[in-house]
């Protein structure tokens, strides 16, 4: 069995959010409309990117930290879940199923990382939006959580090919959207129970390291931190 | 040989045909009161629903909680009165469990709040989902690993035996109100289950309730602690604490014993109630007061000053957040309603009068809600991650809901004030029969045996 995980190398990375455009698209993310995004900030996405500002006027030196849902391996999100709406997949990818969750947000305020939003609203699809909605993505009510999924219909339709195929699934077969669309290869999916993936090839590497490994989460999203 | 203690008791403080009339009147003869009081709070509490139906129409986004505070108001208010609701029940079940022969005027004023607000809070985490349409999937796929699963089952499990608990000790006084031809007749003699004060309805009745005060205690208890791991389970900073439990009982019971007075206070006045509860009462609740008072600041003081202490970056944020961050108001307001104002009023005799203690009963009860906010809002502004943090800033219909529940929790207490006696009608009646005679013999059996007269003449030998 896969246990699909993802690379994110921070010297690559330039902050140019393509990352999450093209995730905001893949994924059916619903809009806020202006005034919600304006006056309420709420707006959501599955891919954020962090912003970390030091330094003082010539010297100031801006560090951009892509993230989205680190899958955890061990989630504090689906430990509390009060009616199964989020479970951890033998995969490894931790799943929402929209149409039981009860939009308690129990699992958004138990997640260290902040990783899983809510839709507070309405979803709003200005325009022909929702006609252009991707198919393989289903589109979330109104008062659910959801969360990066790492393009999990992706997984699904390479595997079908594969299976078409009568082949295995290869490592470079299946990737997410936010890795297709980075313009500097920042972002690397793939499994890291394949010891011979590029992936998890870095994630062994000496600049790996995981967010507040500390809490046992056990992410699966690993970092490369920037070179000196 | 035996001194008897010969208590001198005036003849007409046991005469008792009066206390029946005074405390049936509220029933019996209600007035125009009721009615206004009722279309009053009937009109808030309707108007507030009608600005909540905004939230139904167009979901949570009319709130003020927002990425990362998404636990605002109705998490606070459902912790704020569940916490309440340990008033009741839990002490009137302890001052029952020893005997404290001054309970009797009070036991069921506690177990009023204890049902009502508990009807209150139990509502709010409901509010609070996106998709309350889907509730009931807590029971047909529900996970009992999950904190709220727990709190689920405590809670409606306080809910069922604090209203058991209130109702099998006042079946006596509906049957005297069916007695007395209390109108609707059907309505009491229903409620009354037959009783005809023979000797073995007392004792059943007796034994029922014993049964009944000593299984109370550990349900409340649980039912604070669970709701502590809600917050204690996860690994947040400011949540993530093993004394959360008991940190949140010491809370809930502190805070009931101040609404508790506040509502004493209140009816003594309205229902003129003078004669049932007197100052010794308040000296005796308010004492207890103050001892919950300084065991709060106890546990304040342990639970901040070991993550102080531990100086972990991220439990820092949140502390200083409270500390001198943008919490600070709320945070010190806190402190001096909790510990300052009370244990200045209650410590001295010479500010222990009712005023007094209406004022620090009043300030705890605010306090303690502060307290909640505390400990909801903050952990989730300060997350671990640098994003964007916002100030979380209650909606109109946050406020709504706020000041509705309030006034459901009068309309709940006046309501029930209308149909039965606030002050239990036979227990006060049984207390001015055995009492006297039970509790000198009780103090009886605490002093010392007498000498056996054969050592006393063998050593004069």
């Amino acid at each position: 069995m896969a246990r699909w995980g993802m690379v994110i190398d921070l010297d690559r990375c330039t902050g140019c959010a393509a990352c999450m455009a093209a995730c905001h698209q893949e994924n059916n993310i619903a809009t806020a409309g202006p005034e919600e995004a304006r006056d309420a900030s709420r707006v959501f996405q599955w891919m954020r990117m962090l912003k970390e500002v030091s330094g003082e006027g010539a010297d100031v030196r801006v560090r951009f930290m892509p993230q989205p849902c680190f899958n955890c391996d061990n989630p504090p999100c689906v430990r509390v879940c009060p009616v199964h709406a989020t479970y951890l997949s033998p995969d490894g990818i931790v799943g929402q199923v929209y149409g039981r969750c009860i939009g308690c947000r129990y699992c958004m305020v138990a997640c260290p990382y902040g990783a899983k939003v809510f839709n507070w609203l309405d979803p709003e699809w200005p325009g022909d939006l929702k006609r252009r909605a991707n198919p393989d993505v289903s589109l979330r009510p109104r008062g659910v959580v959801e969360k990066c999924t790492f393009c999990h219909h992706r997984i699904i339709r390479a595997r079908e090919a594969a299976r078409l195929s009568g082949r295995e699934l290869e490592d470079g077969d299946v990737t997410t959207a936010c890795a297709e669309s980075c313009p500097a290869k920042a972002i690397v999916f793939g499994d890291l129970a394949e010891a011979g993936s590029r992936v998890s090839r870095l994630a062994r590497g000496p600049r790996a390291f995981r967010l507040h490994d500390d809490l046992g989460t056990e992410p699966k999203v690993i970092y490369l931190a920037e070179k000196k | 040989m035996n001194e008897r203690v010969q208590l001198e008791v005036p003849a007409t403080s046991l005469d008792d045909s009066h206390d029946e009339d005074e405390l049936l009147r509220a029933v019996e003869e209600h007035g125009v009161g009721f009615k206004v009081t009722f279309t009053l709070l009937g009109m808030v509490i309707l108007f507030c629903w009608a600005i909540f139906g905004r939230q139904l129409l167009r979901g949570l986004g009319v709130t003020g909680l927002n990425q990362p505070v998404s636990w605002g108001f109705y998490i606070v208010n459902f912790v704020f009165f569940i916490g309440i609701s340990h008033a009741g029940t839990l002490i009137s079940a302890i001052l029952r469990l020893t005997q404290a022969e001054w309970r009797r005027p009070i036991t069921r004023m506690a177990e009023i709040i204890t049902v009502v607000v508990l009807a209150i809070g139990g509502l709010h985490p409901v509010l609070d989902l996106g998709r309350p349409d889907r509730m009931l999937n807590i029971f047909t796929s529900g996970r009992l690993q999950s904190p709220l699963l727990w709190d689920v089952c405590s809670i409606s499990a306080y809910f069922m035996a604090s209203t058991v608990y209130l109702f099998l000790p006042m079946i006596p006084d509906i049957a005297l109100l069916r007695d007395r031809g209390a109108r609707p007749h059907w309505f009491y003699a229903f409620l009354s289950w037959g009783w005809q004060g023979t000797p073995r309805q007392h004792a059943v009745l007796e034994r029922a309730i014993a049964i009944l005060m000593i299984l109370v205690i550990p349900i409340a208890i649980s039912v604070h602690t669970v709701i502590s791991y809600i917050f204690a389970m996860t690994l947040q900073p400011g949540w993530h604490s093993t004394i959360f439990g008991p940190y949140f009982v010491v809370g809930a019971i502190f805070s009931g014993i101040a609404a508790l007075m506040v509502v004493m206070i209140v009816l003594r006045r309205v229902f003129h109630l003078e004669r049932f509860l007197k100052p010794i009462h308040f000296d005796h609740l308010a004492k207890l007061l103050l001892v919950m008072s300084l065991l709060w600041f106890y546990f304040t003081f342990c639970e901040y000053i070991t993550a102080f202490f531990g100086n972990e970056p991220s439990e820092m944020r949140v502390f200083f957040y409270k500390f001198s961050g943008g919490f600070a108001p709320y945070f010190w307001g806190m402190v001096a309603c909790n510990f300052l104002i009370p244990v200045v009023l209650l410590a001295f005799r010479r500010f222990r009068t009712i005023p007094g203690i209406l004022f620090a009963s009043i300030a705890v009860v605010i306090g303690m809600w502060l307290e909640r906010l505390n400990i909801v809002i903050p952990s989730l502004a300060n997350p671990r991650l640098p994003y964007p943090t916002g100030f979380y800033v209650p909606s109109l219909v946050e406020w709504a809901i706020f000041i509705g529940a309030f006034a459901s929790f009068i309309l709940g207490y006046a309501i029930f004030s209308r149909f039965f006696p606030l002050i239990s009608v036979w227990e006060i009646k049984e207390g001015k029969k055995h009492s006297l005679a039970a509790t000198s013999e009780r103090v009886r059996g605490y002093l010392p045996d007498p000498l056996p007269q054969k050592v006393i003449g063998g050593e004069s030998s």
